[in-house]
């Protein structure tokens, strides 16, 4: 076993993980983080979305081992306390969700979007989240959502 | 599984070379963890390379390039003036996987997976891309092209890994371009990719260099389509035999992607018009 000191939302945390043990099976199973999903396990899905330094990542593709030194920020840190990010009030507003499988990595994949890129245009919405699969909305409540919230941030600095 | 974080190279090569079993080079773990998941390749001994010191740095070497092992394709992106010298290169890259993926994927990942549709390999073989290899028997130099030796294989023998990517010098009135046909608009696989770098005396190209991926058991360096525009001004004749000479070259394969007919005539035109995009970036060039 592998012993890990990292960060997550802010807080340090410690974990003996299996070499083997990918980052998304270190949140879920050992610290209950369960708002990370497992989609495909292969990267291609997104529902795992975390950012590791500050980066976008799927954590079903890091080893939990990877963590080592590192901050990571998931679905968990959006919100402060009971009170919902502008993000998240957004998505309810605009039912931008139905089974919600992939929300948590929509919304840090969003997230991590609107840092770098406070008023980006629709397509480069929909670029950064190509690699963020919805079955449920036909994606476009979800883009109306991030540029609603795009705008308001905007209009709230 | 072992895992090991060296902090030097040295170090790395001295547990692959003692390694029994099945060993990887941990980078971004796009290629690497997909297939210990899926349990494609599962590695006994798992050499994490990020601890070693420099390789994530895009630093200037002459007047080229040096790209540590595990710069990402963000990281490339992102970079101030790496797009600007060799736009094709840095889009290749960009093209691959989603957001998620380019925070993690690096070209020597992309180059040592071996895949013939590896977006960036193209890319580098045009821009003349060579990489610094290490292990148990010394260090050498290898050009991208003599990397690749069949789908999913290499020429890096038992305990060598590669330690740095080189791009030369852009030099002036020279242009390069990498373009790739997928059915959709993002997160595929190439069916056909094409990668072409020039440089122009006036109007006349002087030098140049065009690579195909995906038609081929490993990405090609094609001589006869670089001599079919040499010495012309990329008129319709040239753009002609260029197409001609990049169709000729492939041996593609037919699959669920693309069939042999498909991929050889999409060669042609993805060649031609990767060509016009070189020339054009070369002539904006001073």
């Amino acid at each position: 076993m592998i012993h890990v000191s990292t960060k997550i939302n802010g807080d340090d945390v410690e974990f003996l993980c299996d070499p083997r043990e990918t980052l998304l099976d270190t949140l879920r199973d050992k610290l209950g983080l369960t708002g990370s999903k497992e989609g495909c396990g292969t990267g291609d899905c997104g529902a795992c979305s975390v950012t590791m330094d500050g980066r976008l990542v799927c954590s079903c593709l890091v080893l939990g081992a990877e963590a080592e030194g590192k901050e990571i920020e998931t679905v968990e840190g959006i919100a402060d306390g009971e009170n919902l990010h502008l993000l998240q009030e957004k998505f309810i507003e605009h039912a931008a969700l139905q089974c919600g499988v992939c929300t948590p990595g929509i919304l840090v994949a969003t997230k991590s979007l609107l840092e770098k890129h406070p008023d980006p245009t629709e397509t480069q919405v929909r670029y950064w989240l190509a690699g963020n699969l919805c079955r449920c909305t036909g994606y476009d409540k979800i883009i109306r959502a991030v540029m609603e919230t795009a705008a308001d941030l905007r209009e709230a600095s | 599984m072992q895992y090991h974080t060296p902090s030097s190279f040295d170090d790395a090569v001295a547990i692959a070379k003692d390694a029994q079993g099945v060993t990887r080079f941990l980078a971004g773990g796009t290629d690497v963890l997909v297939q210990l998941r899926a349990d494609i390749v599962t590695p006994d001994v798992l050499i994490d390379i990020k601890k070693i010191a420099g390789v994530s740095e895009i630093s200037r070497e002459g007047d080229g390039w040096r790209i540590g092992v595990a710069v990402t394709g963000a990281e490339m992106t992102e970079h101030d003036t790496l797009g600007k010298e060799w736009p094709g290169l840095v889009e290749a890259m960009d093209l691959i996987g989603s957001t998620q993926v380019q925070g993690r994927a690096t070209l020597t990942g992309n180059l040592c997976n071996g895949s013939p549709a590896a977006d960036s390999v193209p890319a580098m073989v045009a821009a003349g891309v060579t990489v610094s290899v290490t292990g148990p028997n010394g260090a050498r130099r290898v050009a991208v092209e003599d990397i690749p030796t069949a789908p999913g294989k290499t020429s890096l023998t038992a305990g060598e890994m590669v330690t740095a990517v080189h791009v030369p010098a852009r030099g002036a009135h020279a242009g390069d371009a990498y373009l790739r046909f997928i059915p959709r608009t993002e997160m595929d696989i190439a069916v056909v990719g094409c990668g072409i770098n020039l440089r122009l005396d006036g109007k006349k190209i002087i030098e140049a260099r065009v690579s195909l991926g995906a038609v081929a058991p490993t990405v090609l360096l094609v001589e006869d389509a670089a001599k079919a525009i040499i010495g012309t001004e990329l008129d319709d004749a040239a753009l002609d035999a260029l197409a001609a000479a990049a169709s000729v070259a492939c041996k593609p394969i037919n699959d669920k992607r693309g069939t042999i007919e498909f991929r050889t005539h999409v060669a042609g035109v993805l060649a031609k018009r990767a060509a016009k995009i070189a020339y054009q970036r070369a002539e904006a060039a001073s």
